[in-house]
């Protein structure tokens, strides 16, 4: 369990890891926090060439407030540092459910933000967490720079739309509309294990309590993160309620996931979760909405 | 018999050391020269080997040597038998196919080592792997215990007609004429899975050739370091005085280390001699999972005849036991489930049949339990289906099989691990259950907590279980006790410490004896040049046999101090006292003398002495029981299950333990309750999986699960009764396995009790989908 040889380089600007990256090419990796590639590469599993290593980039971690009122999160803040950031909490309470779940303390302090988002792991929290919360991505290669909605930012399993020369920047979180109320629900075998389903619902009532817009997204259950589309066909310009819940649940779980079957679980039961998970996210997100919470 | 020091909650001696971060372990070792080995495995789990060719190998910078089967010549033959087979039980089949040290012509297990590569850096090994073709012919696979030995199976060994490892019948009374007799008769089958030992620490070896001295040195995280030396020096065709086996710090054992002939102990000696440098090889994860030892896997055909009032008559059990691709340890894992089936039950008819099979799979050997958990989850379960069965409860069926004191000592008429009739020496079984009961309130929680919070939707179950765990088998240990100048002790003896706190348990027992605090006794385990007899740290035995030995060499020391102050005093020797540090005259403390001068007048280097008299403070002793002493205890365990995400949660878990005397009441606590994390990691969380080919499905830690700090139960309570053992001076009996022993049965006792009694699960790991399957299956 070493890794092949492999060169690495420092930057100590971003300007300076962007021309690295562009002259890698395909030999190029960005280092974050390293917590998902270096075991990997430890398995001789991954193997680049040549590392490039952002953490001698202090202005690459940063979390402030956008002109919008939302958050503007740089790639290499480490996750404890959201997890622990009151803002974050108030504004986003659904970071604050999420983030003590993934993996354990001492990885989170390690563990990047960005980093977890590029990775585009399906059973990782942040990548569905950045649809749920219809995050914007900052994109900047030598030669380009782009805006990537997190809707259309993961293309299958560890795959996203990045360039092997791009890299991720900044995470804009927009500001949560007024009546808006999110939960997170996840069943893994064991705390900070892996998620056998999770379920991430963000929901915003109008002024007749009526449903105005709902984001359910579904976490290891396919590809990559899926965000619920009958969700929203069922649930928005209704009434909230429990049979409305039931039946989303039911039409996830029949419809769109497409849930594998492991030594962990099988698929059946990992159906049967995300039918659990969806009614107790949405019942507790409805709820936490309706209360302004 | 608590003392001063025995008996007492001492803080250890060790820890200082080891929570700074200055013990030192195998990696630890870095010697000027040192080479490193990597072993390249096999993919495939059954194959023929056609040809390894490792000349590009060979050519990459950094690389020193690469070694196939065929380059170690005449040296390359199978290991050792490490355990034969008992030769009391007549009748019995055992085909010994031990350990080859790395494959030859044929691959048996997915992970056995093709070739050993030694280079400048464990790096270099490892990237040399790429350079090397192996032409394999794949075989098909034998993974299905009962498919084995059908006719037609393919072979693990061609030389044998099946892939019986092994059939031992053992019976007592008559089962077939009990059944006759019985008002009901229960057969189940029962499957227990397969968990690894899973250490902290992996495997490590480094060895030195001293060319000059021709001597050898070997620093192992080894649990038999004298075995490891003598099977080393027989190898070599040294001396035993030439090769030096040191064990560092280890961070746990649990049973896989106490292996003699893997690849690293045969092979690695042999090149540091030939290559006339140091070699150091660290066991990654991976190898840990693929290839050390693992354990557990069988597969029961159980069967229980009782009265309709819930006496027991007799218990059938015929069961095949996965030994992996070789044998090497003899059949101690599968007589242990035979001794420990109806062990703490009054069961006058037995009849136990093992069915030793070969399979593509890693070797089995000993883990923490080591066959006794699987007799236990049998019988307790074939105790839970009479309890529903007879519309008993399970706690009242136990109460009236067990057995009492009375009875002891109880020939079993089983012969066991160690080659001799089972006898359950000494215990009070009821006891542990009642207590047990009392601690947990199981009549207030089934007759009033349980109704209670099932009427408000929750699914909450109890599961209560009884057992046993023979513990402190034979043949022997040893140990020297030497008061030094200094005025401090100094113990040596032949086992090793994985982390049991020997170092301060058995200053414990020698200060005693002493009277010198347990601070100033330095307790030196397996190095084989500070004392070199034994056997090893296994089977729950160093506390009791080491430590019993330690006792007798303290005795013996105490005995001397007395006669050399009584002549220096001229005092009769029971006029005198030995503590703090000296011995004085009782009427007369001032007149006294501190040991570190007494110790120096025991080894005068002018005069004379008189004849007999061996010279300083200083004695060996030797223990040895005739069998092993029984520990025994009982578990309830308190689940509550989520009916919707089948997400179990151990609320409230208690043991009564009885383990005889107790030398250091807070490292038994720690024993007992990481013997329960495994117990509850076993029943939960830890599987070995085998795919259809023999790949190992659960090879790291992301797969396989071990217990957390937050998967322990909320609530534990542990309780102590003691019944001391006549076997052995201090009545100590082991501890090491207890926890890991009962919990799966109790586990799974309460998930069906928390499902109403809905399905019946026989099996001994369950996971949340497991649980959905079996209720998916109800419907």
């Amino acid at each position: 369990m070493k890794p092949v040889p492999f060169n690495y380089f420092a930057p100590t600007s971003v300007e300076e890891a962007l021309d690295k990256l562009a002259e890698l090419g395909y030999d190029g990796k960005i280092l974050a926090g390293g917590q998902s590639l270096v075991p990997a590469m430890n398995f001789r599993m991954a193997r680049p060439g040549a590392l490039v290593d952002l953490n001698n980039i202090p202005e690459l971690a940063y979390i402030k407030p956008t002109s919008e009122g939302g958050l503007a999160i740089g790639t290499m803040t480490r996750d404890s540092k959201v997890e622990h950031d009151p803002k974050v909490i108030e504004m986003f309470p659904l970071l604050g459910e999420v983030m003590p779940n993934i993996a354990h303390a001492q990885i989170r302090n390690r563990g990047t933000f960005g980093g977890s988002i590029a990775h585009a792991d399906p059973a990782g929290q942040l990548p569905a967490i950045s649809i749920a919360l219809d995050a914007n991505l900052f994109i900047q290669s030598k030669s380009k720079e782009r805006w990537v909605k997190a809707t259309d930012f993961f293309t299958g399993p560890f795959m996203t739309v990045l360039d092997p020369d791009d890299m991720l920047v900044e995470i804009v979180l927009p500001p949560h509309l007024p009546h808006t109320g999110s939960s997170y629900q996840q069943v893994s075998r064991q705390r900070g294990g892996y998620a056998q389903a999770a379920v991430a619902s963000v929901v915003t009532l109008d002024d007749q309590n009526r449903c105005k817009e709902a984001r359910v997204v579904l976490i290891s259950v396919g590809d990559t993160p899926i965000l619920s589309a009958r969700a929203k066909e069922i649930l928005v310009g209704q009434k909230p309620t429990a049979e409305a819940f039931k039946e989303v649940a039911q039409a996830i779980a029949a419809n769109e996931i497409d849930p594998a079957t492991d030594i962990h679980a099988t698929a059946d039961y990992r159906r049967h979760l995300v039918e659990v998970l969806v009614e107790r996210s949405l019942t507790i997100a409805f709820d936490r909405a309706k209360k302004g919470v | 018999m608590a003392g001063k020091y025995f008996g007492q909650p001492i803080l250890r001696n060790e820890d200082a050391q080891l929570l700074s971060g200055k013990a030192r372990f195998i990696d630890d070792i870095d010697l000027p020269g040192m080479l490193h080995a990597a072993f390249l495995r096999s993919d495939f789990a059954h194959a023929r080997i056609k040809k390894i060719d490792y000349s590009a190998a060979l050519k990459r910078s950094g690389v020193v040597a690469v070694y196939t089967a065929e380059d170690f010549g005449d040296f390359w033959r199978p290991g050792p038998l490490q355990v034969p087979p008992p030769t009391a039980i007549k009748g019995s089949v055992f085909n010994a196919r031990t350990l080859v040290p790395i494959a030859k012509d044929k691959v048996r297990f997915s992970g056995e080592p093709l070739a050993v590569i030694i280079a400048e850096s464990r790096y270099i090994a490892e990237d040399a792997f790429d350079d090397i073709i192996v032409e394999i012919e794949p075989l098909d696979a034998v993974n299905d215990l009962e498919k084995a030995l059908e006719p037609g199976a393919p072979l693990v060994h061609e030389d044998l007609d099946s892939n019986l490892a092994a059939d031992v019948v053992q019976e007592r009374g008559n089962y077939e004429e009990a059944r006759a007799k019985a008002d009901v008769v229960i057969s189940r089958k029962i499957l227990v899975n397969r968990n690894a030992g899973a250490a902290l620490e992996n495997r490590g070896f480094v060895v030195e050739w001293e060319e000059r001295s021709r001597q050898m040195t070997v620093w192992a995280t080894t649990q038999a370091p004298i075995p490891l030396r003598n099977t080393i020096a027989a190898r070599m065709g040294l001396f035993e005085n030439q090769v030096r086996v040191i064990t560092p710090f280890i961070g746990g054992g649990f049973g896989p280390k106490i292996m003699t002939s893997q690849a690293d102990d045969v092979l690695l000696p042999w090149i540091a001699m030939k290559l006339k440098r140091p070699i150091k090889w660290i066991e990654d994860r991976r190898e840990n999972f693929l290839a050390t030892t693992s354990e557990r896997d069988q597969v029961h055909y159980a069967e229980i005849a009782l009265t309709k009032e819930g006496t027991i008559l007799g218990v059938k059990d015929v069961f095949y036991h996965n030994t992996g691709a070789y044998d090497p340890y003899g059949m101690t894992v599968p007589l242990n489930t035979q001794t420990h089936t109806v062990s703490n039950y009054r069961v006058p008819n037995f009849y136990t049949q093992i069915k030793m099979v070969f399979t593509n799979q890693m070797v089995v050997t000993p883990v923490r339990g080591a066959g006794r958990p699987q007799g236990v989850f049998v019988m307790e379960r074939l105790m839970d289906a009479a309890a529903r069965e007879l519309n008993m409860d399970p706690a009242e069926i136990r109460m009236k099989n067990l057995l009492i004191p009375d009875e002891f000592p109880l020939r079993t008429g089983i012969i066991g691990q160690d080659f001799v009739e089972g006898v359950l020496d000494s215990g009070n079984y009821k006891k542990n259950l009642e207590k047990t009961m009392e601690i947990v309130g199981y009549e207030k929680f089934r007759k009033e907590i349980q109704p209670k919070l099932r009427a408000e939707g929750k699914h909450v179950g109890i599961g209560i279980v009884t057992f046993t765990e023979g513990t402190a088998v034979g043949p022997y240990e040893g140990a020297r006790v030497t008061i030094g100048a200094n005025g401090k002790v100094n113990v040596a003896t032949g086992i090793s410490t994985q982390g049991q706190g020997h170092f301060t348990s058995f200053a414990q027992i020698v200060a005693e004896q002493v009277g010198i605090d347990v601070k100033d006794i330095n307790v030196v385990t397996g190095d084989t040049a500070h004392f070199h007899w034994g056997a090893g740290t296994f089977a729950s035995r160093g506390a009791a046999v080491a430590g019993s030995a330690i006792h007798n060499a303290a005795v013996k020391v105490r005995e001397k101090i007395f006669s050399l102050a009584s002549k220096i005093f001229e005092e009769p020797e029971e006029n005198l006292e030995v503590g703090d540090g000296k011995v004085w005259v009782k009427s007369n403390p001032s007149q006294s003398m501190l040991l570190g001068d007494l110790a120096l007048r025991a080894n005068p280097t002018r005069g004379t002495i008189e004849p007999g008299v061996e010279p300083g403070l200083e004695a060996t002793a030797y223990y040895g029981p005739p069998y092993g002493a029984t520990g025994a205890g009982a578990v309830a365990m308190i689940v509550n299950l989520d009916p919707e995400t089948m997400q179990v949660k151990v609320e409230h878990f208690v043991i009564v333990h009885d383990c005889g005397t107790a030398i250091n009441p807070m490292i038994l606590e720690g024993q007992v309750y990481g013997g329960i994390s495994m117990g509850i990691g076993n029943a939960f969380y830890e599987k070995m999986v085998y795919d259809d080919n023999g790949q190992l499905l659960s090879a790291s830690f992301m797969d396989y699960l071990m217990p957390q700090a937050t998967d322990m139960p909320a609530k534990m309570e542990l309780g102590h009764l003691v019944t001391t053992t006549p076997l052995n001076t201090l009545g100590i009996k082991g501890v090491g396995e207890a926890g890991a022993i009962p919990t799966p049965a109790a586990f799974v006792q309460a998930v069906e009790d928390a499902l109403h009694g809905q399905v019946e699960i026989m099996e001994s790991n369950l996971n949340p989908s497991r649980i959905f399957e079996y209720l998916q299956k109800k419907q």
